[in-house]
Protein backbone atom coordinates (compact mmCIF):
# COMPACT_ATOMS: atom_id res chain seq x y z
CA UNK A 1 0.00 0.00 0.00
CA UNK A 2 1.22 3.53 -0.81
CA UNK A 3 0.40 7.04 -0.21
CA UNK A 4 -0.53 9.02 -3.02
CA UNK A 5 -1.07 12.98 -2.44
CA UNK A 6 -3.81 14.23 -4.29
CA UNK A 7 -4.22 17.76 -5.73
CA UNK A 8 -7.50 19.55 -7.29
CA UNK A 9 -8.42 22.32 -9.25
CA UNK A 10 -11.54 23.85 -8.15
CA UNK A 11 -12.77 25.98 -11.18
CA UNK A 12 -10.61 26.92 -15.18
CA UNK A 13 -7.56 28.72 -14.22
CA UNK A 14 -7.10 28.64 -11.05
CA UNK A 15 -3.79 26.32 -9.50
CA UNK A 16 -3.90 22.77 -8.52
CA UNK A 17 -4.36 22.90 -4.37
CA UNK A 18 -3.32 20.21 -2.39
CA UNK A 19 -6.46 18.25 -1.31
CA UNK A 20 -5.08 15.34 1.17
CA UNK A 21 -4.34 12.37 0.31
CA UNK A 22 -5.50 8.59 -0.40
CA UNK A 23 -3.56 5.14 0.60
CA UNK A 24 -4.12 2.47 -2.34
CA UNK A 25 -2.35 -0.73 -3.65
CA UNK A 26 -1.72 0.82 -7.07
CA UNK A 27 -2.32 3.82 -9.18
CA UNK A 28 -5.79 3.25 -10.64
CA UNK A 29 -7.37 2.05 -7.19
CA UNK A 30 -5.53 6.21 -6.03
CA UNK A 31 -7.08 7.63 -8.48
CA UNK A 32 -10.90 6.42 -7.89
CA UNK A 33 -10.47 6.89 -4.34
CA UNK A 34 -9.15 10.41 -4.93
CA UNK A 35 -12.23 10.91 -7.51
CA UNK A 36 -14.61 9.52 -4.47
CA UNK A 37 -13.44 11.65 -1.78
CA UNK A 38 -12.27 14.88 -3.48
CA UNK A 39 -14.94 15.57 -6.03
CA UNK A 40 -17.72 13.32 -4.91
CA UNK A 41 -19.97 16.61 -5.23
CA UNK A 42 -19.02 17.67 -8.42
CA UNK A 43 -16.11 20.11 -6.21
CA UNK A 44 -13.23 19.44 -8.89
CA UNK A 45 -12.68 19.84 -12.81
CA UNK A 46 -8.97 18.31 -12.24
CA UNK A 47 -7.04 16.11 -9.97
CA UNK A 48 -3.78 15.11 -10.14
CA UNK A 49 -2.76 12.34 -8.00
CA UNK A 50 0.83 11.70 -7.22
CA UNK A 51 2.89 8.89 -5.15
CA UNK A 52 3.84 10.80 -2.33
CA UNK A 53 7.53 9.03 -2.88
CA UNK A 54 7.49 10.94 -5.43
CA UNK A 55 7.78 14.52 -3.97
CA UNK A 56 10.81 15.74 -2.87
CA UNK A 57 10.36 18.04 0.34
CA UNK A 58 12.37 21.15 0.45
CA UNK A 59 11.79 22.82 3.83
CA UNK A 60 15.71 23.71 5.19
CA UNK A 61 15.20 27.10 6.45
CA UNK A 62 19.06 28.02 6.02
CA UNK A 63 17.65 27.80 2.16
CA UNK A 64 14.11 28.78 1.92
CA UNK A 65 14.63 31.99 4.60
CA UNK A 66 18.07 32.67 5.24
CA UNK A 67 18.48 35.11 7.83
CA UNK A 68 20.24 38.16 4.97
CA UNK A 69 19.01 41.24 3.77
CA UNK A 70 16.79 40.35 1.06
CA UNK A 71 15.12 43.86 0.75
CA UNK A 72 16.26 44.53 -2.20
CA UNK A 73 13.73 42.54 -3.53
CA UNK A 74 10.99 43.43 -2.58
CA UNK A 75 9.21 46.61 -3.46
CA UNK A 76 9.22 47.59 -0.04
CA UNK A 77 12.92 48.43 -0.06
CA UNK A 78 12.30 51.18 -1.90
CA UNK A 79 10.62 54.37 -0.07
CA UNK A 80 11.11 56.92 -2.98
CA UNK A 81 8.87 59.49 -1.46
CA UNK A 82 11.24 62.24 -0.55
CA UNK A 83 13.57 61.48 -3.85
CA UNK A 84 10.68 61.75 -6.39
CA UNK A 85 9.25 64.67 -4.47
CA UNK A 86 13.08 66.62 -4.51
CA UNK A 87 13.06 65.55 -8.73
CA UNK A 88 10.07 66.78 -9.36
CA UNK A 89 11.37 69.90 -7.81
CA UNK A 90 14.47 69.38 -10.02
CA UNK A 91 12.47 68.70 -13.04
CA UNK A 92 11.21 72.12 -12.98
CA UNK A 93 7.03 71.02 -12.79
CA UNK A 94 5.37 73.56 -10.89
CA UNK B 1 19.54 21.26 21.97
CA UNK B 2 19.06 19.18 24.53
CA UNK B 3 15.60 17.13 25.26
CA UNK B 4 13.72 19.84 27.12
CA UNK B 5 14.84 22.82 25.04
CA UNK B 6 13.15 20.60 22.20
CA UNK B 7 10.19 19.97 24.13
CA UNK B 8 9.80 23.63 25.20
CA UNK B 9 9.99 24.98 21.89
CA UNK B 10 7.93 22.67 20.64
CA UNK B 11 5.23 23.64 23.70
CA UNK B 12 6.04 27.23 22.64
CA UNK B 13 5.23 26.85 19.05
CA UNK B 14 1.89 24.97 19.52
CA UNK B 15 0.65 27.49 21.95
CA UNK B 16 1.06 30.33 20.38
CA UNK B 17 -1.01 28.90 17.53
CA UNK B 18 1.86 27.01 15.61
CA UNK B 19 1.10 24.22 13.38
CA UNK B 20 2.13 20.68 12.99
CA UNK B 21 3.13 19.00 9.93
CA UNK B 22 3.19 14.75 10.03
CA UNK B 23 6.85 15.00 9.39
CA UNK B 24 7.50 17.56 11.66
CA UNK B 25 9.62 16.56 15.12
CA UNK B 26 6.59 16.58 17.58
CA UNK B 27 6.61 14.36 21.58
CA UNK B 28 5.57 11.26 21.36
CA UNK B 29 2.38 12.29 23.87
CA UNK B 30 1.39 14.82 21.80
CA UNK B 31 1.90 11.94 18.40
CA UNK B 32 -0.64 9.69 20.97
CA UNK B 33 -2.87 12.40 22.04
CA UNK B 34 -3.60 13.99 18.47
CA UNK B 35 -4.13 10.24 17.13
CA UNK B 36 -6.54 9.62 19.73
CA UNK B 37 -8.30 12.17 19.36
CA UNK B 38 -8.27 11.28 15.11
CA UNK B 39 -9.22 7.93 16.00
CA UNK B 40 -12.48 8.39 17.99
CA UNK B 41 -13.49 11.23 15.32
CA UNK B 42 -13.08 8.30 12.36
CA UNK B 43 -14.86 5.56 14.76
CA UNK B 44 -17.60 8.18 15.09
CA UNK B 45 -17.90 8.59 11.73
CA UNK B 46 -17.71 5.16 10.56
CA UNK B 47 -20.33 3.77 13.49
CA UNK B 48 -22.46 7.36 12.76
CA UNK B 49 -24.17 5.90 9.27
CA UNK B 50 -26.18 2.99 11.05
CA UNK B 51 -28.43 4.41 13.03
CA UNK B 52 -29.58 6.33 9.47
CA UNK B 53 -28.91 3.88 7.31
CA UNK B 54 -31.68 1.70 8.84
CA UNK B 55 -34.15 4.50 7.57
CA UNK B 56 -32.56 4.57 4.04
CA UNK B 57 -35.34 1.30 2.94
CA UNK B 58 -38.00 3.49 4.96
CA UNK B 59 -37.02 7.50 3.50
CA UNK B 60 -40.94 8.62 3.34
CA UNK B 61 -40.14 9.45 -0.88
CA UNK B 62 -37.35 8.81 -3.56
CA UNK B 63 -35.55 12.62 -2.64
CA UNK B 64 -35.76 12.18 0.61
CA UNK B 65 -33.77 8.19 0.36
CA UNK B 66 -30.84 9.63 -2.36
CA UNK B 67 -30.42 12.57 0.44
CA UNK B 68 -30.26 10.34 3.42
CA UNK B 69 -28.08 7.61 1.20
CA UNK B 70 -25.89 10.86 0.02
CA UNK B 71 -25.71 12.11 3.42
CA UNK B 72 -24.73 8.48 4.68
CA UNK B 73 -21.93 7.91 2.00
CA UNK B 74 -20.52 11.41 2.97
CA UNK B 75 -19.62 10.66 6.55
CA UNK B 76 -18.27 7.16 5.42
CA UNK B 77 -16.13 9.69 3.18
CA UNK B 78 -15.70 11.52 6.37
CA UNK B 79 -14.37 8.16 7.87
CA UNK B 80 -12.35 7.33 5.32
CA UNK B 81 -10.12 11.04 5.42
CA UNK B 82 -9.79 10.57 9.21
CA UNK B 83 -8.20 7.06 9.16
CA UNK B 84 -5.98 8.51 6.79
CA UNK B 85 -4.92 11.25 9.10
CA UNK B 86 -4.62 8.86 11.78
CA UNK B 87 -2.63 6.29 9.71
CA UNK B 88 -0.22 8.64 9.02
CA UNK B 89 0.51 9.39 13.10
CA UNK B 90 1.47 5.26 13.12
CA UNK B 91 -1.42 3.23 13.49
CA UNK B 92 -2.48 0.71 10.62
CA UNK B 93 -6.31 0.83 9.30
CA UNK B 94 -6.86 -2.60 10.13
CA UNK B 95 -5.18 -2.07 13.82
CA UNK B 96 -8.13 0.68 14.24
CA UNK B 97 -10.75 -0.82 12.57
CA UNK B 98 -9.99 -4.19 14.90
CA UNK B 99 -9.51 -2.11 18.36
CA UNK B 100 -13.43 -0.68 17.24
CA UNK B 101 -14.74 -3.68 16.73
CA UNK B 102 -13.21 -5.25 19.93
CA UNK B 103 -14.63 -2.42 21.81
CA UNK B 104 -11.29 -0.93 22.82
CA UNK B 105 -12.07 2.28 21.54
CA UNK B 106 -15.01 4.20 21.53
CA UNK B 107 -17.04 6.28 19.28
CA UNK B 108 -19.69 9.35 20.07
CA UNK B 109 -22.40 8.49 22.84
CA UNK B 110 -25.01 9.49 20.37
CA UNK B 111 -24.56 6.59 18.34
CA UNK B 112 -25.30 3.82 20.65
CA UNK B 113 -28.93 4.63 20.56
CA UNK B 114 -31.87 3.70 18.74
CA UNK B 115 -33.44 6.12 15.53
CA UNK B 116 -37.36 4.54 16.39
CA UNK B 117 -38.85 6.88 13.89
CA UNK B 118 -38.25 9.05 10.66
CA UNK B 119 -38.49 12.04 13.01
CA UNK B 120 -35.18 11.19 14.40
CA UNK B 121 -33.33 10.87 10.76
CA UNK B 122 -34.32 14.68 11.20
CA UNK B 123 -33.01 15.31 14.53
CA UNK B 124 -29.68 13.38 13.96
CA UNK B 125 -28.96 15.57 10.89
CA UNK B 126 -30.21 18.73 12.30
CA UNK B 127 -29.19 18.51 15.50
CA UNK B 128 -26.83 16.16 16.67
CA UNK B 129 -24.52 17.58 13.36
CA UNK B 130 -24.93 20.89 14.71
CA UNK B 131 -23.53 19.86 17.60
CA UNK B 132 -20.93 18.48 16.01
CA UNK B 133 -19.85 21.01 13.80
CA UNK B 134 -19.63 23.36 16.52
CA UNK B 135 -17.12 21.37 17.96
CA UNK B 136 -15.74 20.98 14.38
CA UNK B 137 -15.56 24.05 13.33
CA UNK B 138 -12.91 24.84 16.20
CA UNK B 139 -11.22 22.00 15.20
CA UNK B 140 -10.47 23.85 11.89
CA UNK B 141 -7.47 25.86 14.18
CA UNK B 142 -6.20 22.65 15.45
CA UNK B 143 -2.41 22.78 15.40
CA UNK B 144 -2.10 19.44 14.06
CA UNK B 145 -2.34 20.80 10.62
CA UNK B 146 -3.48 17.70 8.39
CA UNK B 147 -6.31 17.32 10.68
CA UNK B 148 -6.97 20.99 10.70
CA UNK B 149 -7.10 21.10 6.62
CA UNK B 150 -9.59 17.87 6.85
CA UNK B 151 -12.02 19.30 9.20
CA UNK B 152 -12.53 22.66 6.77
CA UNK B 153 -13.65 19.72 3.99
CA UNK B 154 -15.72 18.12 6.62
CA UNK B 155 -17.37 21.28 7.82
CA UNK B 156 -18.16 22.11 4.00
CA UNK B 157 -20.47 18.98 3.83
CA UNK B 158 -21.87 18.61 7.20
CA UNK B 159 -23.58 22.21 6.16
CA UNK B 160 -25.91 20.18 3.79
CA UNK B 161 -26.71 17.80 6.03
CA UNK B 162 -27.97 20.66 8.85
CA UNK B 163 -30.42 22.14 6.25
CA UNK B 164 -31.57 18.75 4.78
CA UNK B 165 -32.44 17.61 8.51
CA UNK B 166 -33.81 21.30 9.52
CA UNK B 167 -36.14 20.51 6.03
CA UNK B 168 -37.17 17.42 7.15
CA UNK B 169 -38.40 18.26 10.73
CA UNK B 170 -39.45 21.79 8.57
CA UNK B 171 -41.94 19.35 6.58
CA UNK B 172 -42.66 17.19 9.73
CA UNK B 173 -43.94 20.22 11.79
CA UNK B 174 -46.04 22.01 8.70
CA UNK B 175 -47.77 18.59 8.34
CA UNK B 176 -50.63 16.74 10.75
CA UNK B 177 -50.83 16.54 14.44
CA UNK B 178 -49.10 13.08 14.61
CA UNK B 179 -46.12 14.31 12.58
CA UNK B 180 -45.29 17.37 14.93
CA UNK B 181 -45.86 15.14 17.75
CA UNK B 182 -43.75 12.85 15.86
CA UNK B 183 -40.62 15.35 16.12
CA UNK B 184 -41.47 16.42 20.22
CA UNK B 185 -41.27 12.86 20.37
CA UNK B 186 -37.72 12.47 19.09
CA UNK B 187 -36.42 15.41 20.09
CA UNK B 188 -37.51 14.46 24.24
CA UNK B 189 -35.33 11.67 23.83
CA UNK B 190 -32.33 12.47 22.13
CA UNK B 191 -32.23 16.57 24.35
CA UNK B 192 -30.16 13.82 27.00
CA UNK B 193 -28.19 12.75 24.94
CA UNK B 194 -27.30 15.89 22.71
CA UNK B 195 -26.55 17.58 26.29
CA UNK B 196 -23.90 14.98 27.14
CA UNK B 197 -22.32 15.19 23.54
CA UNK B 198 -19.76 17.62 23.67
CA UNK B 199 -18.70 15.67 27.35
CA UNK B 200 -17.91 17.12 30.56
CA UNK B 201 -16.72 19.94 31.76
CA UNK B 202 -12.62 19.73 32.30
CA UNK B 203 -10.43 21.54 34.03
CA UNK B 204 -8.36 23.90 31.32
CA UNK B 205 -5.09 23.69 32.80
CA UNK B 206 -5.10 19.52 33.13
CA UNK B 207 -6.81 19.22 29.85
CA UNK B 208 -3.38 18.43 27.26
CA UNK B 209 -6.10 18.27 24.73
CA UNK B 210 -5.87 21.99 24.91
CA UNK B 211 -2.81 23.00 26.05
CA UNK B 212 -1.46 21.81 22.51
CA UNK B 213 -4.42 22.88 20.81
CA UNK B 214 -5.32 19.76 19.32
CA UNK B 215 -8.77 21.13 20.23
CA UNK B 216 -9.04 24.82 20.95
CA UNK B 217 -12.73 25.18 22.67
CA UNK B 218 -13.50 23.69 26.19
CA UNK B 219 -16.51 21.13 26.13
CA UNK B 220 -18.43 23.24 27.93
CA UNK B 221 -17.77 26.54 25.58
CA UNK B 222 -19.09 24.26 22.98
CA UNK B 223 -22.13 22.90 24.65
CA UNK B 224 -22.82 27.07 25.31
CA UNK B 225 -22.24 27.93 21.95
CA UNK B 226 -24.59 24.74 20.39
CA UNK B 227 -27.65 26.34 23.45
CA UNK B 228 -27.03 30.11 22.25
CA UNK B 229 -27.86 28.78 18.56
CA UNK B 230 -29.86 26.17 18.22
CA UNK B 231 -32.22 26.44 21.25
CA UNK B 232 -34.04 29.45 19.75
CA UNK B 233 -34.18 27.81 16.15
CA UNK B 234 -35.77 25.22 18.17
CA UNK B 235 -38.59 27.28 20.22
CA UNK B 236 -39.62 29.31 17.10
CA UNK B 237 -41.34 26.12 15.55
CA UNK B 238 -43.38 25.97 19.02
CA UNK B 239 -40.81 23.17 20.19
CA UNK B 240 -40.54 22.12 24.10
CA UNK B 241 -37.12 21.38 25.56
CA UNK B 242 -37.43 18.57 28.46
CA UNK B 243 -35.08 20.64 30.76
CA UNK B 244 -36.96 23.47 33.22
CA UNK B 245 -34.16 24.29 34.03
CA UNK B 246 -32.82 25.69 30.38
CA UNK B 247 -32.72 29.52 30.55
CA UNK B 248 -30.56 31.93 29.48
CA UNK B 249 -28.55 33.97 32.05
CA UNK B 250 -28.05 37.47 31.46
CA UNK B 251 -25.80 38.39 34.56
CA UNK B 252 -23.05 35.53 33.43
CA UNK B 253 -23.76 35.74 29.67
CA UNK B 254 -24.28 32.12 29.62
CA UNK B 255 -27.12 29.25 29.43
CA UNK B 256 -28.07 27.32 32.65
CA UNK B 257 -29.07 23.94 32.80
CA UNK B 258 -29.95 20.50 34.28
CA UNK B 259 -26.43 18.74 35.11
CA UNK B 260 -26.39 16.33 32.02
CA UNK B 261 -26.33 12.75 33.08
CA UNK B 262 -22.40 12.28 32.81
CA UNK B 263 -23.12 8.38 34.62
CA UNK B 264 -25.08 7.21 31.11
CA UNK B 265 -22.21 9.23 29.02
CA UNK B 266 -19.62 6.85 30.56
CA UNK B 267 -21.61 3.67 30.58
CA UNK B 268 -23.21 4.72 26.66
CA UNK B 269 -19.48 5.06 25.23
CA UNK B 270 -17.79 2.75 27.22
CA UNK B 271 -20.19 0.03 25.69
CA UNK B 272 -23.64 0.05 27.79
CA UNK B 273 -25.78 1.96 25.53
CA UNK B 274 -29.28 0.81 24.43
CA UNK B 275 -27.70 -0.11 20.92
CA UNK B 276 -23.79 -0.46 21.02
CA UNK B 277 -23.53 -4.21 21.24
CA UNK B 278 -26.11 -4.43 18.38
CA UNK B 279 -23.95 -1.77 16.10
CA UNK B 280 -21.10 -3.62 16.88
CA UNK B 281 -22.05 -6.94 15.77
CA UNK B 282 -23.31 -5.33 12.44
CA UNK B 283 -20.42 -3.42 11.59
CA UNK B 284 -18.68 -7.24 12.77
CA UNK B 285 -20.72 -8.64 10.21
CA UNK B 286 -20.52 -5.94 7.59
CA UNK B 287 -16.35 -6.01 7.52
CA UNK B 288 -16.84 -9.96 7.46
CA UNK B 289 -18.73 -10.35 4.46
CA UNK B 290 -16.59 -7.57 2.85
CA UNK B 291 -13.42 -9.46 3.59
CA UNK B 292 -13.20 -10.83 -0.14
CA UNK B 293 -13.36 -7.47 -1.59
CA UNK B 294 -10.12 -6.24 0.53
CA UNK B 295 -8.58 -9.42 -0.50
CA UNK B 296 -9.12 -9.35 -3.89
CA UNK B 297 -7.99 -5.64 -4.24
CA UNK B 298 -4.47 -6.60 -2.63
CA UNK B 299 -4.49 -9.68 -3.95
CA UNK B 300 -0.86 -9.95 -6.35
CA UNK B 301 -1.62 -11.21 -9.90
CA UNK B 302 -0.77 -14.59 -10.51
CA UNK B 303 -0.05 -15.95 -13.61
CA UNK B 304 -2.08 -19.03 -14.34
CA UNK B 305 0.50 -22.29 -14.49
Amino acid sequence: MDVYEVFRQEREGEPMRHAGNVLAPDRELATHYAREFYSRRQESIRLWVVPRAAIEQVDDPDLLQPPLDRSFKKPTGYVIKDKLDAARVRGGLP
Amino acid sequence: MTEQERLDAFNAHVASGGKVEPGDWMPDEYRKAVLKFVEMHANSELMGVLPEREWIMRAPSLKRKLALTAKVQDEVGHAQLLYRVAEDLGKSREAMVDDLLAGKTKFHNVFHYPTKTWADVGVIAWLVDAAAIVAQQALRESSYAPYARTMKKICWEESVHIIHGRDVLLSLLNGTATQRAMVQEALDRWWGPLMQMHGPPTDPTKDRDLAWRIKNKSNDNLRQEFLGIYVPRIRELGLTLPDPELRYDEASGRWLFTEPDWKELYAVVTGHGPMSQQRLAFRQMNYAATQWVRDAMLATPRVAA
